[in-house]
């Protein structure tokens, strides 16, 4: 099965957005998301920290905002997105709660995707006495960017404490196929669609 | 980018325009003229031309050289010329000097033909939105129905951005750069210092001093000292100067002692040797002015509704004059409209004037992003 730039979470987060709406992408990279949903017909802007990365999405010709994430938001005003992505950078983010308000008070709603710590293959990492390294999570113990690390059943929790609705959830594997069974077991990487209400 | 060379030799051109102009000051110019220069080629279709407009005390003079004075670089050469980020291989670039200037476009030390002398203090006070109209003429004169871009830094990124307002269909991208949507209180306070430097002087005679053949250097100095600390930043001086004294210097008197000191007398002397007095006062006049959100009860994104520019605003994180802050709000009020907007904020030491540098990521943004205008 085929992907777009490799990135199977793209696919099920452009596949809930439609032509015309507005998309805020925190921590977009070279821009690669946005790019994909400009060519669907979707207005877009990015917000990047990275220099590399913003002159990338400059390149790419994608709308990018040079700023850190946490602070990036305070500018916008309330419900000025259709869709707020943000995408394999939830667990690195420091102050979570906020984000995710952060997210729903400028967007009507917000696309998150993230690696699922439970994945049954970062569990046996575990079990057998080391940190789990995978596609989805790429990174070494030491070298991390990650500083949250939670499973979708902790991610559902915290979405219920802060009243958050999930609207709609996707479960893919490692080899990017969806998951339709034991998601939190099976899934290693959660996409989800969120609101404040269903 | 492969070749980063100069444009070469250049030469200065004249508008000479006998439509009057009527400026925002309620004054008419019957006739007046713009000092222009050009660089590359304007295309079949005109549409790769990129206006490049100047901050307080810059000119049309933007790159390349004087064939007479080798040595009279223009002021953004680093950023313009054959493969360099502006490249001049692909965009037709148009440098102007504005109304009101001391580098050849009508202004206070031009004979005003009514009188037979020079206008001196009668000349009106311009606004960005009168040097915006005054540079469409010239666009009109050059056969540039649209401008593939406008460029500027500072005072010069005010212009691009009333460009998008005043003229929205003229203008496909705007890049503004370390710029802000309207001075504040500070701001315009270190503006009236400066003003008031000059206006004391007991040789600027009422803004009438040519007539008496002699110029209000004192007071011009020290309005370019005091200009001159703001463009830098708290970091980079003391990088640079920090407490060191000069080698000859003595002690406790008043002469030059600390570096400091030295450096802004000189470039003070070196300013007030050269620039015209009431076009200083102007230039920080049309500063002050400069609110396009005014007209909208101070809503910037209700003034901005009608751009259909694509913008680049960039600013520098150690610009206090004009910080990064002042560009996130007209980044926001961009985004409000869901106008297409990139904004790019570059670490860097140099202040104010960061603009005016070599900074390798500054740049390869600039050319990136003018690599991706259609021409």
């Amino acid at each position: 099965m085929s992907h777009i730039l490799k990135r199977p979470d793209f696919d099920v987060i452009a596949g809930w957005m439609k032509a015309g709406d507005s998309v805020l992408d925190l921590g977009c990279g070279a821009g690669e998301l946005l790019r994909l949903l400009s060519e669907r017909g979707l207005r877009g802007w990015g917000i990047e920290r990275d220099p590399g990365h913003v002159l990338a999405a400059v390149e790419n010709g994608v709308n990018v905002i040079q700023s850190n994430l946490e602070a990036g938001l305070a500018g916008f005003e309330d419900y000025a997105f259709d869709h707020v992505v943000l995408s394999r950078t939830l667990q690195t983010v420091r102050h979570t709660q906020q984000i995710l308000a952060e997210m729903l008070r400028v967007g009507r709603e917000a696309v998150i995707s993230f690696p699922n710590f439970a994945y049954w293959k970062n569990r046996m990492a575990v079990l057998n006495g080391r940190m789990p390294v995978s596609d989805d999570l790429p990174y070494q113990w030491y070298d991390t960017p990650n500083v949250r690390f939670f499973t979708m059943l902790d991610f559902e929790g915290l979405c219920d404490e802060m009243g958050i609705v999930v609207r709609e959830r996707m479960v893919l594997d490692e080899r990017g196929n969806t998951v339709t069974e034991e998601h939190n077991f099976l899934g290693s990487l959660a996409v989800y669609r969120i609101g404040r209400d269903a | 980018m492969s070749e980063h060379g100069s444009i070469g030799p250049v030469e200065a051109q004249r508008l000479v325009c006998t439509e009057p102009i009527t400026l925002a000051a309620g004054i008419t110019l019957q006739s007046w003229e713009l000092a222009y220069e050009t660089y590359g080629t304007l295309n079949a279709a005109r549409s790769n031309a990129v206006l490049i407009c100047h901050a307080l005390s810059g000119h049309h003079h933007v790159a390349g050289y004087y064939p007479d004075d080798p040595k009279n670089v223009g002021w953004w050469d680093n950023l313009i010329g054959p493969g360099k980020p502006l490249d001049t291989d692909r965009f037709f670039v148009v440098g102007v000097n504005n109304l009101g200037g001391c580098h050849g476009s009508t202004g206070p030390s031009s004979i005003n033909s009514a009188t037979g002398e020079p206008w001196g203090a009668d000349f009106p006070v311009v606004t960005v939105s009168d040097w915006v109209r005054a540079q469409a003429k010239l666009a009109d004169e050059l056969g540039i129905a649209a401008w593939a871009a406008v460029v500027g830094g500072s005072l010069g990124g005010m212009q691009a951005l009333q460009w998008t307002i005043d003229q929205p269909d003229r203008i496909r991208h705007a890049l503004v750069i370390a710029a802000a949507p309207r001075l504040t209180a500070e701001n315009i306070a270190f503006n009236d210092v400066a003003r008031q430097a000059i206006i004391t002087d007991p040789e600027f005679h009422g803004g009438n001093f040519y007539r008496h053949n002699v110029r209000p250097t004192r007071g011009l100095r020290l309005a370019r000292m005091l200009g001159h600390i703001t463009y830098l930043s708290d970091d980079q001086m003391a990088e640079k100067f920090g407490r060191k004294r000069r080698p000859s210097a003595g002690s406790y008197g008043f002469g030059v002692e600390f570096e400091i000191e030295s450096y802004l007398r000189y470039q003070g002397d070196k300013f007030a040797g050269w620039f015209d007095a009431n076009t200083y006062l102007l230039m920080t006049k049309a500063l002050d002015y400069f609110d396009p959100a005014e007209a909208c009860a101070g809503d910037l994104a209700a003034a901005l509704a009608g751009a259909r520019a694509k913008f680049l605003v960039v600013a520098f994180t150690t610009d206090w004059r004009f910080s990064p802050a002042r560009s996130r709000e007209i980044v926001n009020a961009l985004v409000k409209n869901k106008h297409d907007v990139s904004y790019i904020e570059i670490t860097s030491p140099h202040g104010h004037d960061a603009f005016l540098m070599d900074d390798h990521y500054y740049h390869a943004v600039v050319a990136a992003y003018m690599q991706n205008i259609a021409t």
